[in-house]
């Protein structure tokens, strides 16, 4: 069982990372998980998030997930939403392909257009 | 689907998807009655009549970007291929609950997979609906609640990283305890 003073050391730790996070906007991560997006592999996909995120202790990423949204054949699709509010549409992502968008584009900024849906296209 | 905790991740979006403030997530497994039930419940808009009975039919959906909705018919099927069945009770405005049954040894009953995956998907990336999971194997059970959780760490969500590592642990552990 984790600790209280564990958790108590974490919530002071959290609330000071969303003090620094008003500060400035961050990244937006959006995964489809309808059944189309779910069938092929989307759960994954959103783990391999959650946990690139946290390995690589980046503290401005939102992560959501949303509906179909009608392109259900390249799935499992991931749009990144840069803090300036443009959108990148990734699509036929796997758990390898989320490490690479982790780390250049929401760490670095550098879209990797080899997964977007316009190399796709 | 390969896993029943992806017909549960599934189910979960659904509720999202009809507003739910609320999700209650329960696997229940009675190896001595040999019963393996999974029931989603959540708080959200609910369905009429009409509506309900379509629902495990495939060319019923709310979506508009196609006219097919496969989620509660493929999970359903599971449940028959494995000697169980599916229900639905909801009506508008109160809710809607799924509830599935399966033979737990059936051959063709699938693994429940990678429940933690599927929770902490959903905990983390719908930061305003809170979460209660319960996973009970005969006699030894456990619950997280998602609201206790956000209360007792004075947060509104789990997406920080150490909030998230924390989290995860948390679950993993919880698990091993019940399955051990």
């Amino acid at each position: 069982m984790k600790s209280i003073a564990e958790l108590e050391a974490i919530r002071k730790k959290t609330i000071k990372s969303v003090d620094l996070r008003k500060n400035r906007e961050g990244y937006r991560v959006v995964v489809c998980m309808a059944t189309c997006g779910i069938t092929a592999g989307a759960r994954a996909v959103m783990s391999a998030f959650l946990d690139e995120i946290a390995k690589n202790n980046l503290s401005n990423v939102t992560i959501t997930q949303t509906d179909c949204i009608g392109m259900c054949r390249l799935e499992p699709i991931v749009e990144v939403y840069n803090p300036n509010g443009e959108k990148i549409t990734y699509v036929n992502m796997t758990p390898d392909k989320v490490s690479k968008v982790t780390q250049e584009h929401i760490a670095k900024g550098n879209v990797v257009t080899e997964y977007t849906i316009d190399a796709a296209e | 689907m390969k896993e029943l905790s992806l017909h549960i991740a599934d189910i979960i979006q659904n509720s999202i998807v009809a507003g739910a403030s609320v999700v209650k997530v329960a696997i229940i497994e009675d190896i001595k009655k040999n019963i393996l039930k999974i029931s989603v419940e959540d708080n959200g808009k609910g369905m009429s009549k009409e509506l309900l009975l379509s629902a495990a039919d495939p060319f019923t959906t709310s979506r508009k970007t196609r006219r097919v909705g496969l989620g509660i018919p493929l999970f359903k099927q599971s449940a028959h291929r494995a000697g169980g069945d599916l229900s639905i009770k909801s009506s508008p405005g109160a809710g809607t609950m799924v509830m599935a049954t399966f033979v737990h040894d059936h051959i063709d009953r699938q693994p429940l997979g990678d429940i933690a995956g599927t929770m902490l998907c959903a905990i983390v990336s719908n930061s305003d609906t809170d979460f209660v999971y319960t996973h009970s194997v005969n006699s030894k059970s456990f619950v997280i609640d998602t609201k206790d959780l956000k209360n007792t760490l004075g947060i509104k969500s789990f997406s920080e990283p150490d909030v998230y590592i924390w989290i995860k642990n948390y679950f993993e552990e919880r698990e091993n305890e019940i399955l051990n």
